[in-house]
């Protein structure tokens, strides 16, 4: 279980910004969260506070009750977190399967490396051999990402915005490879997102805005006052949850 | 005969852990030591200065040839002048390499210039690496200079590699392309501690439908210092493209000066070139996949130089 007490996280950019207020949660293991609200609310930082990016400047991170506040990156990988970027780094020279084994190096099972490209929609044949460098495209960028967390025995694993990029047909299979392995390891699942498919998945939905947790329910109970809430997504926001038709409908 | 650590310089400069197949010649400490020809290949020793001819017959396909030159001795100054007549259509591997041992306190050197004349229709790859170990001060220097004419339809492909052990490097490469001659050069630079490298390409396109790409990457840690001088001139119509990338690290110095010349208006020429750190999204992101920084930074490295 992932618990996050009283987090809080200022930066210093020429002036102090205070990004996160007083986050407390508990993530219960084998359940999916999904985090979402309104752009520049916090979203990525909590993530990556959670997986040691950043320092929080108070407040603690138990895992499974043990204190990992102060671990490293490297610390918190090998205790089972995971973290998918929403804007990828590109590596020159680093072949896309050097990249996915890397990250299945600490998975005890045997994993097939092309059975992983599959599942977020990648051809292996096409891509095994390719430098995951600027010739791939953001999506294809993205999918790469997402197969390097799928590749991980994980007790919790952080997705920021896994949908850019990916294609509807695609994204259907994305959604099942998250129920996989959901339930293969009992992982606990924190995606960031606007999307509706993917807040279809969750157990519960957490809404952050203003750096700070302004709610966290089960599915149904969050998804309504969401729609009600103009403050959640404002109208620069392209991919707003206020926005999606579809969804409002 | 061939000591245990002249097979181990071997093994570093041209991947050989025995006696090559096929033509070579091996000179160490400044004197030829072994040769072998083929049918197809001849290696001559110059009479008017110190250094070999290697003659490879036109049609000749899938042979290779192995120069690997060793220094294991200090204070000494090995200048070797090698040309190699590619006859036309044939398609084979040279490897060049040089390997510096030097325990001593006095200065290793080796200036191999190499002019290759690629016939039409040929295909050249060319490899060379080089290598220096030792635990002594003195110093270990490589100046190779290397110049190719390469006649219509010719390929030519270069790789050349230097991977730390070389406190002092000025690389000269000039490459002129003949009608529908193709070039790719390669080079791999990892410069540590106080060394000294400095690389200087000129690649003129001279022939119609010439082509070249140049991939220059390299990574300069600690106090050393790296300087590349890049030139494609176009004569003709022709595509040229040249792609240089630094990694710099703790107080290392890295100056690329880029040009192109065009001399025709059906030249397209293009220069892209970048230096910059290791990016801390990219330790990041090893590190999340349990790697330690160190691991994460050789990862970047390794297959930055691959």
């Amino acid at each position: 279980m992932l618990e996050i007490q009283g987090v809080s996280l200022t930066m210093e950019e020429g002036q102090t910004a205070e990004i996160l207020r007083h986050i407390n949660l508990r993530l219960a293991e084998k359940k999916i969260y999904v985090i979402t609200g309104p752009n520049g609310g916090g979203k990525s930082s909590l993530a990556k506070v959670i997986m040691g990016v950043y320092p929080p400047s108070e407040g603690k991170i138990l895992l499974d009750g043990q204190d990992i506040t102060s671990k490293t990156i490297t610390e918190r990988a090998l205790l089972g977190l995971g973290y998918a970027f929403q804007n990828p780094p590109r590596f020159k020279g680093l072949k896309v399967k050097e990249l996915v084994k890397l990250a299945a190096s600490t998975n005890p099972d045997k994993l097939n490396i092309g059975d992983l490209l599959h599942d977020v929609g990648l051809c292996a044949q096409d891509y095994l051999d390719r430098d995951a460098d600027a010739s791939l495209s953001g999506g294809e960028m993205k999918r790469i990402e997402i197969a390097t967390v799928l590749a991980r025995k994980l007790k919790v694993a952080v997705f920021d915005e896994p949908e850019a990029g990916i294609d509807l047909w695609s994204f259907q299979r994305l959604a099942e490879t998250f129920k996989f392995i959901h339930e293969k390891y009992d992982t606990t699942i924190i995606i960031i997102s606007h999307q509706e498919r993917i807040l279809d998945l969750a157990d519960e939905i957490i809404l952050i805005a203003n750096g700070e947790v302004s709610e966290q329910s089960a599915k149904d109970k969050i998804l309504n006052k969401i729609l009600k809430n103009e403050d959640c997504c404002s109208s620069q926001c392209e991919k707003g949850v206020i926005q999606d038709a579809e969804f409002a409908g | 005969m061939l000591s245990s650590l002249d097979k181990e310089m071997l093994e570093k400069v041209a991947d050989l852990h025995e006696i090559p197949q096929g033509a070579y010649n091996i000179r160490r400490n400044g004197v030829g030591v072994q040769r072998n020809t083929t049918a197809n290949i001849d290696i001559v020793t110059k009479k008017d200065k110190p250094g070999i001819d290697v003659i490879v017959k036109p049609y000749t396909t899938g042979e290779s040839v192995h120069i690997p030159v060793i220094v294991t001795e200090e204070n000494i100054t090995d200048l070797v002048y090698n040309t190699f007549e590619i006859g036309a259509y044939s398609d084979v591997l040279v490897v060049a390499g040089c390997g510096i041992h030097n325990c001593g306190d006095q200065k290793s050197q080796h200036d191999g210039i190499h002019n290759f004349f690629v016939r039409k229709g040929a295909k050249l790859k060319y490899v060379e690496k080089h290598y220096g170990q030792g635990d002594g001060r003195g110093a270990r220097v490589l100046n190779p200079k290397t110049i190719i004419e390469a006649e219509e339809g010719a390929v030519v492909e270069l790789e050349m590699v230097q991977i730390k052990g070389i406190d002092n490097t000025l690389r000269e490469t000039e490459v002129r392309l003949g009608d529908k001659a193709k070039l790719v050069l390669t080079e791999r630079l990892l410069t540590y501690l106080g060394q000294e490298a400095q690389s200087k390409i000129t690649v003129e396109l001279n022939g119609v439908d010439s082509s070249a790409q140049i991939i220059s990457r390299s990574v300069a840690q600690d106090e050393s210092r790296q300087e590349f001088y890049f030139d494609l001139v176009g004569r003709n119509r022709a595509r040229g493209h040249i792609q240089c990338d630094a990694i710099i690290m703790h107080a290392a110095q890295v100056l690329s000066t880029p040009r192109v010349s065009a001399y025709h208006s059906q030249a397209q020429l293009i220069h892209e070139a970048a230096i910059g750190r290791i990016e801390s999204e990219q330790l990041v992101k090893l590190m999340s996949l349990g790697l330690s920084e160190k691991e994460a930074e050789d990862t970047i490295l390794k297959g930055f130089l691959a």
